[in-house]
């Protein structure tokens, strides 16, 4: 299949990213190398979406760090970057919106998409776009932060038009711990789940194929957009858990070539990961849990 | 208080490439002996087994060695050693352990002199101790008929030491108590718990490059491209069998 019928793929991953890890890192790397091999797509972005403070998770550190180090983690990249919007959020958002907020903007412009995507560097120096200073390139933290508030504007206005052929799909990456997430009970809400797998699509690195496979085959919802659920088997075991990494810090032990060099460094340098870190949100609710069981009462 | 014994990690092995599991070895030995009190690990070397080894898909020493340079760049305290990989022919083990025990005695700075006509000297600087850095793979391989000499097992574990790495405690003791030299020495056997499961083989790797797959974050970014320039470990440069 030549290139121009091929699928243009955007890979976008939220998570806690604390810290991020070669391990998320090879996710990409992973699911790049299958979705291109499988001659229907042909992968052209990878998005790191950190999640916000109001996520409440235990041991989860402030925002700026975990997207300063995954944009760290992300210098040497040629197509994976990190997006700031999601972290910036003051309440947490369900990780449908976020899908749903990109698809939105890259719907209605596609000129801004293209420009995110540097496929036109000229565009990006001359155009506007309703914004003072021209679009900016995803590179530097302070671009990015703009490019995120100028895309919260766009998902608020109405699609200007139709969904155009050249808006490339996002699909969401994960690990198999977040497939089996779906069945934690007010985790997430279920219209999301379908929507998520219905409309955008997942794309799963896993160790396990057979459980993956099982979770997936015991869900009515999963079972029905199976096609859209891509299962990635990870021949590596690279067990490189962010839970782990924390707790080798307490200890004193080393974490180096478990995380990329400049994280590592930034870690030890600033001292983020203390005991006491790891007591923050002791007690709290998970966000989502809470927002959930809310709804669910009310 | 008691000193702490220097002690320098000695890691053998083909290299083929390097990959961010070696250079785990090298960090959780560290801190597994720093921890245990009695030892200051002091310096790490990577020694790449020679060509003539003769396993199959070995590139050449040079690059080998090189790839090991790139990939120990941003460490303050492990090094390659090319001496082994220069050799005629290829070297077993045990000698190439004690070519780096008697480099590492003739390094020590020699006090003379400094208790002129006193009746006793002045106390020795601590000798470090040179052990073998291995993953709990290799220490199976102790009991492979005619791999290792008995000799050389026991002058390993009894004269130099071993640090060995793996996951699970289990693997390695069972390997330790199926041998009955291993477990008269076990006092010097080491063995580090990885924590994080990491299985990154270098024959996964090759297999991963000669598909034209990604093996970013897997091996440190200036060895890949290394390997790019010199158009290692793809499909065609498959390497012949030497004989040994």
């Amino acid at each position: 299949m030549e290139n121009s019928e091929k699928t243009e793929l955007v890979l976008l991953a939220c998570g806690s990213f604390n810290p991020i890890t070669n391990m998320h890192l090879r996710l990409f790397e992973l699911a790049k190398d299958y979705m291109n091999g499988t001659g229907k797509y042909k992968v052209i972005k990878g998005i790191i979406s950190p999640v916000g403070d109001a996520y409440k998770k235990k041991g989860l550190i402030s925002a700026h760090h975990r997207v300063f180090m995954a944009q760290l983690a992300t210098k040497n990249s040629e197509w994976v970057e990190v997006d700031t919007w999601e972290s910036l959020q003051k309440e947490w958002v369900e990780t449908a919106k976020v899908l749903r907020i990109w698809i939105t903007s890259a719907t209605c412009c596609k000129d801004l998409w293209e420009m995110c995507l540097g496929h036109h560097q000229e565009k990006l120096e001359a155009s506007s776009c309703g914004n003072e200073q021209g679009s900016p390139v995803l590179e530097r933290p302070g671009r990015k932060r703009k490019w995120a508030e100028q895309r919260q504007d766009f998902s608020q206005k109405k699609s200007l038009e139709p969904k155009t052929k050249g808006v490339p799909k996002v699909k969401l990456l994960c690990g198999a711990d977040l497939l089996e997430s779906f069945g934690v009970p007010n985790l997430w809400k279920s219209e999301d789940i379908t929507q998520i797998v219905r409309d955008y699509g997942l794309i799963c690195i896993t160790r396990a194929g057979n459980d993956a496979q099982k979770f997936i085959y015991e869900s009515d919802v999963l079972w029905k957009y199976q096609n859209n659920i891509h299962l990635v088997n990870e021949w590596i075991t690279n067990d490189i858990s962010s839970t782990k990494i924390r707790q080798a810090l307490r200890r004193g032990q080393s974490i180096r070539y478990l995380v990329p060099d400049l994280v590592q460094e930034y870690i030890e340098k600033h001292d983020l990961y203390t005991s006491e870190s790891e007591e923050r949100n002791v007690g709290v609710i998970l966000a989502p849990l809470q927002r959930n069981m809310a709804e669910a009462n009310s | 208080m008691k000193s702490r014994i220097p002690v320098v990690l000695l890691a053998c092995g083909s290299f083929n490439p390097i990959t961010n599991m070696h250079l785990r070895l090298f960090e959780v030995a560290r801190d597994h002996l720093h921890q245990t009190g009695m030892y200051q690990v002091i310096a790490g070397i990577i020694s790449p087994v020679n060509d003539k080894y003769g396993k199959k898909d070995l590139v050449a020493a040079r690059h080998r060695v090189a790839m090991a340079r790139l990939a120990l760049q941003t460490s303050d305290w492990i090094r390659v050693d090319p001496w082994e990989s220069e050799q005629v022919q290829w070297l077993e083990t045990v000698k190439v352990l004690r070519h780096h025990h008697r480099e590492l005695l003739r390094s020590l700075p020699q006090k003379e002199g400094l208790d002129r006509g006193k009746a006793h000297p002045a106390a020795p600087t601590a000798v470090p101790e040179l052990k073998l850095l291995c993953g709990a793979d290799v220490l199976k391989t102790f009991q492979t008929p005619n791999l290792w000499k008995d000799a050389h097992i026991q002058e390993i574990v009894e004269k130099f030491g071993l640090v060995c790495v793996g996951r699970a405690g289990h693997d390695a003791e069972r390997y330790i108590l199926g041998l009955p030299i291993l477990q008269k020495y076990q006092h010097n056997i080491h063995l580090a718990r990885e924590p994080v499961q990491n299985e990154i083989s270098a024959t996964y790797i090759r297999r991963a490059l000669s598909q034209g797959q990604s093996v970013k974050y897997l091996l440190p970014d200036a060895v890949i491209a290394y390997i790019k320039d010199h158009n290692l470990y793809t499909k065609d440069s498959s390497w012949k069998d030497n004989n040994t």
